[in-house]
């Protein structure tokens, strides 16, 4: 008896929990603001996480060849530029498009990954929230087909 | 002893972060644990992402320990992975049921001297389609267990038809980012072709029903961090034989993955009725180590 009811909970605790991610979904939408901008310490608090990035881009062997040759200040501006512009920030990114970029380099999943990697452990090098470390991360997962190549 | 070994050994490739750079590179936690049939995914439940963290050009291996002690019963398995390219994953498990108080009824009743039951599971998964995080319909895996009864003197007694069978499953699972108080969550879905006797320990088939049946398993998980996981999993199950009534399983977990090389996963678990014994509930610990 109480295992039915056990159950009953545990299938009403999922239910409540799909409802949450497509009510989340859709306020998301419906509404764009710049609280993750602030979250992320504004134009110069993701400038930080950039900066950081590069370091452990530098470092990273599965990654570091995609980099040989690029123009780390202005790899630096327009990264900055393109995050503060997908977490609601008053910037414009003015780089190349995404697919564009990336056709001739055949980035793996293992590159995707570790630059993904890269990211979240500079974002905790900042002391950037969890919360907000996701709501970054979620703006930034459509690129991954234009990024792959796909 | 096993136990000790792995814990030494976790610990001192955990020491050594610089030694074992290689170790893949899929995110933190994206490799699930070790259920207890070898497979990827949560305890109880295999989900749709590869064991270990080999991303597409790396290979990855798993080792695990785990123990689920509910009230009248002890199971304890080992099981270790391969995962090629985060393409193929290849498992083996050992399990072994301590029947503890049915040793007595197992003696009273069938006359059986007989105090642990064990099972042998070789398994394989293959990445369909798709990625946990990155595509938007998530990623989709197909697997089988084959499992083999060590001894088939008990499960025979009590109706079961065969010492071995095939379980067959299909798997879909996908993280959703900051999607419950920004936070992350996991689903998954696994629909399992089975006609095993509790997962197989107490054979395959039986007087009831003896053909495959589809059975569904799902599991939603919460990451508090990136190191922390919590949720819940439910697993249906078939009910074969006349001698006792199966029920289906659940529980509450709690995995804590500080690294990429080891994962270690609390549980309440509830078996439900379990060859006459009723009620069956308990803990489940599970340490992993990931190479």
């Amino acid at each position: 008896m109480a295992n039915v009811n056990i159950k009953l909970l545990i299938a009403t605790l999922l239910s409540g929990m799909m409802a949450l991610v497509l009510g989340g979904c859709q306020s998301l939408n419906s509404k764009p603001d710049d609280s993750l901008y602030q979250q992320l310490g504004e134009r110069e608090g993701i400038a930080n996480v950039v900066e950081d990035l590069l370091y452990l881009i530098v470092d990273d062997e599965r990654i570091n060849q995609q980099f040989k040759g690029v123009d780390v200040a202005q790899f630096h501006d327009n990264l900055t530029d393109q995050l503060c512009e997908l977490s609601g920030g008053p910037c414009t990114y003015t780089g190349r498009e995404m697919r564009e970029l990336h056709s001739d380099m055949a980035i793996t999943d293992t590159q995707f990954n570790a630059l993904a990697e890269n990211l979240i452990l500079s974002m905790e090098q900042n002391n950037i929230p969890t919360g907000a470390q996701n709501r970054l991360l979620k703006q930034l997962i459509p690129l991954y087909p234009d990024i792959r190549n796909l | 002893m096993t136990a000790r070994r792995l814990v030494t050994l976790t610990m001192a490739l955990l020491a050594a972060p610089a030694a074992m750079a290689d170790i893949g590179s899929r995110i933190w936690a994206t490799g699930g644990v070790t259920t207890i049939e070898g497979s990827a995914g949560g305890g109880l439940v295999p989900w749709a992402m590869l064991g270990s963290y080999a991303s597409d050009e790396e290979w990855g291996s798993t080792l695990a320990l785990s123990r689920a002690e509910v009230d009248d019963y002890t199971l304890s398995v080992t099981g270790a992975g391969l995962n090629w390219n985060n393409r193929l994953e290849i498992t083996v498990a050992r399990q072994t049921l301590d029947l503890d108080s049915l040793a007595f009824t197992l003696k009273d009743g069938f006359g059986l001297e007989q105090d642990e039951l064990n099972q042998d599971i070789f398994g394989a998964k293959v990445r369909l389609v798709g990625d946990v995080l990155y595509n938007p319909w998530g990623q989709w895996s197909a697997g089988v267990q084959y499992k083999r009864q060590r001894d088939f003197t008990v499960p025979s007694a009590i109706g079961a038809r065969d010492d071995s069978g095939t379980d067959v499953y299909v798997s879909g699972s996908k993280l959703f980012f900051a999607a419950v108080m920004d936070r992350n969550l996991l689903v998954n879905l696994t629909a399992r072709a089975t006609r095993a006797n509790q997962g197989g320990l107490l054979g395959f088939g039986g007087d009831r029903n003896n053909s495959h049946e589809v059975m569904m398993e799902g599991s939603v998980g919460l990451f508090l961090n990136r190191q922390w996981l919590v949720g819940a999993e439910y697993r249906q199950k078939p009910d074969n034989l006349g001698f006792a009534a199966e029920d289906d399983w659940w529980d509450l977990f709690v995995a804590w993955v500080p690294d990429r090389r080891l994962a270690v996963t609390g549980a309440l678990v509830n078996l439900g009725d379990v060859a006459t014994l009723d009620d069956q509930q308990g803990l489940y610990l599970s340490l992993q180590g990931s190479f």
